[in-house]
């Protein structure tokens, strides 16, 4: 994506848990946290895994790959941002269909988007001066369509 | 369930009250809350000494216009003397406070609770709309996105419970075939209410035809999908119900509550995105009553978006899971004539964005038989339904005439 079709974002904070999950896409990776104990995958970050309680997580880089769970096109503008209409989407991925994603879909025409369709992971760079950030979008995926 | 372990039950609404209600006011919003606070505790037919119990959502914080008063605010300006007094946003929904309030007065700790809601967003955000109180919107500068759940919406511009309401919506009409056409119905109802209701914001007549003329916010709601802002303010007296014997109106009884919320506490994270918390608070209502959903007279169900009402209705077994659409599809079942008079007063699509207290205001008014013009046809109804919130955070109760 080139720098003159990235649109304003308002990005998030650099300084918590989630750190790793908006900056690992300058190596064009998607990570969540990771027990590696029982193996759940936790998003969002929290301390402790939910499910059996360990403190023994870390991220984990996962394939990238995704379904729309659901997603609305959205024609208001309620702030900066894309275009519009820009569409959201809920994604599940692929390694754990519980975790769920908010995100944009790009790459695609918003009246061709429908629920279950496989998506990738791409990134859109943001430099900036508190922190670069790399926010994780999703495209079709051409490999599974 | 042992029914000496409901305690709700021992707690009744007293009193109601409203302030003046328009899309903008332009005046001090505890000022509007006050003259619902005295609106109520004179229908409750009690003294401002008589109340020694306060609770509110959300207290004060949040947007701009989003609370009009904190408890601390009014406590201080009706010199209350008070036993028990809570206030916050982390609870089932806006009648959680309300609920609270009941549980206070059942435990022994107050005997005459004030409970209030107040708005001001429409004057708070003017001309520009939601925008001018949203963050990075209109106005109101910030640079990074806040921790919490909104790091994970305002990166992807989705800044609004439109958005994220909608794509529940989307997830039911993929489950289930439900069409724009019979969301319409919610808002086509809502209207033709309003226009019976003098404090509704708008009361012309609204046709499918205008309903699919509306501009699209995020699909599949349209502008009629989504809440008027507005100012104004609602209160309720709660009381102990042995002593409300001698008070003006006869009690309206809590006959049972609904606070459960098992998915996740989050609009993307929940378990199931083709229902809410509506689920799980509406299934809680139920275990804590031998009266059903087919007992049920009339029902004032949260419209902040219309399908929240959709939600409403599934999650309290009023209609089957997935046939909310096909319910109210002609919108003769919930109109003021139906077998399940819905959103009475216009509910906040059509009357106001009062924030949660609305329908359960609307519910006494019905149960009294006060509603005037808007009384719905079945007479003397017994048992109703008020309903606040959706997606995470939930709260509905049941009630009943003695």
């Amino acid at each position: 994506m080139s720098r003159a079709e990235v649109p304003f974002r308002l990005l998030p904070e650099l300084g918590g848990s989630s750190h790793f999950f908006w900056t690992s896409g300058e190596r064009g990776e998607l990570m969540f946290l990771h027990c590696q104990d029982c193996g759940c995958w936790i998003h969002p970050p929290q301390p402790i895994c939910p499910r059996d309680h360990s403190k023994n997580l870390k991220p984990d880089v996962v394939s990238g790959r995704a379904l729309v769970h659901t997603f609305t096109i959205n024609h208001q503008p309620w702030m900066p941002g894309p275009e519009l209409p820009y569409v959201v989407a809920i994604v599940t991925i692929e390694e754990d269909p519980s975790v769920r994603l908010m995100t944009n879909l790009v790459n695609v025409e918003p009246g061709d988007v429908e629920i279950g369709m496989p998506v990738r992971a791409v990134f859109e760079y943001h430099a900036d001066e508190d922190g670069d950030v790399w926010i994780p979008l999703f495209e079709p995926d051409p490999e599974r369509s | 369930m042992d029914a000496n372990e409901i305690i709700e039950r021992r707690a009744c609404i007293s009193g109601i009250g409203q302030s003046d209600i328009a899309r903008r006011l332009n005046r001090d919003p505890l000022e509007l809350t006050l003259d619902a606070c005295l609106a109520a505790i004179d229908d409750a037919g009690l003294k401002v000494e008589d109340i020694d119990g306060l609770s509110t959502y959300p207290g004060l914080g949040g947007p701009v216009g989003f609370s009009g008063a904190g408890a601390v605010s009014v406590h201080d300006a009706l010199r209350l003397e008070l036993d028990w007094y809570d206030s916050g946003i982390e609870t089932s929904g806006q009648l959680g406070s309300v609920i609270k309030a009941c549980l206070a007065v059942a435990a022994g700790l107050a005997s005459h609770v004030l409970c209030f809601r107040s708005v001001w967003e429409g004057s708070a955000q003017g001309e520009k709309g939601r925008s001018a109180v949203m963050p990075g919107g209109d106005g109101r500068g910030a640079s990074r996105a806040p921790s919490g759940f909104m790091e994970w919406t305002l990166p992807f511009s989705a800044p609004s419970a439109a958005i994220w309401v909608s794509m529940f919506a989307k997830r039911h009409f993929h489950l289930y075939g439900t069409t724009r056409e019979q969301l319409a119905q919610i808002a086509i109802n809502a209207r033709a209410n309003a226009a019976h209701n003098p404090k509704a914001i708008y009361t012309e007549p609204m046709t499918l035809d205008d309903y699919f003329a509306a501009r699209m916010i995020s699909e599949p709601f349209c502008l009629f999908d989504c809440d008027v802002p507005c100012d104004g303010a609602t209160a309720f007296v709660i009381s102990r119900i042995e002593r409300a014997a001698d008070l003006r109106h006869p009690p309206i009884r809590v006959e049972a509550v609904g606070t459960a919320l098992h998915g996740r506490p989050s609009w993307d994270q929940f378990d199931d995105l083709s229902t809410m918390g509506t689920r799980d608070a509406g299934a809680h209502l139920w275990r804590r009553t031998d009266l059903k959903p087919s007992d049920v007279d009339l029902a004032e169900l949260y419209d902040g978006f219309s399908f929240l009402t959709l939600s409403w209705l599934e999650g309290l077994g009023l209609c089957p899971v997935g046939e909310s659409g096909p319910f109210v599809e002609d919108g003769k079942r919930i109109a003021r004539d139906g077998v399940l008079p819905l959103n009475t007063n216009g509910g906040q699509l059509s009357g106001g964005r009062l924030h949660g207290y609305g329908y359960l205001h609307e519910a006494v008014v019905q149960l009294r038989g006060d509603g005037g013009a808007r009384q719905i046809a079945k007479s003397n109804p017994q048992v109703a339904i008020a309903a606040a919130g959706g997606g995470n955070t939930c709260g509905c109760m049941l009630l009943t005439r003695e």
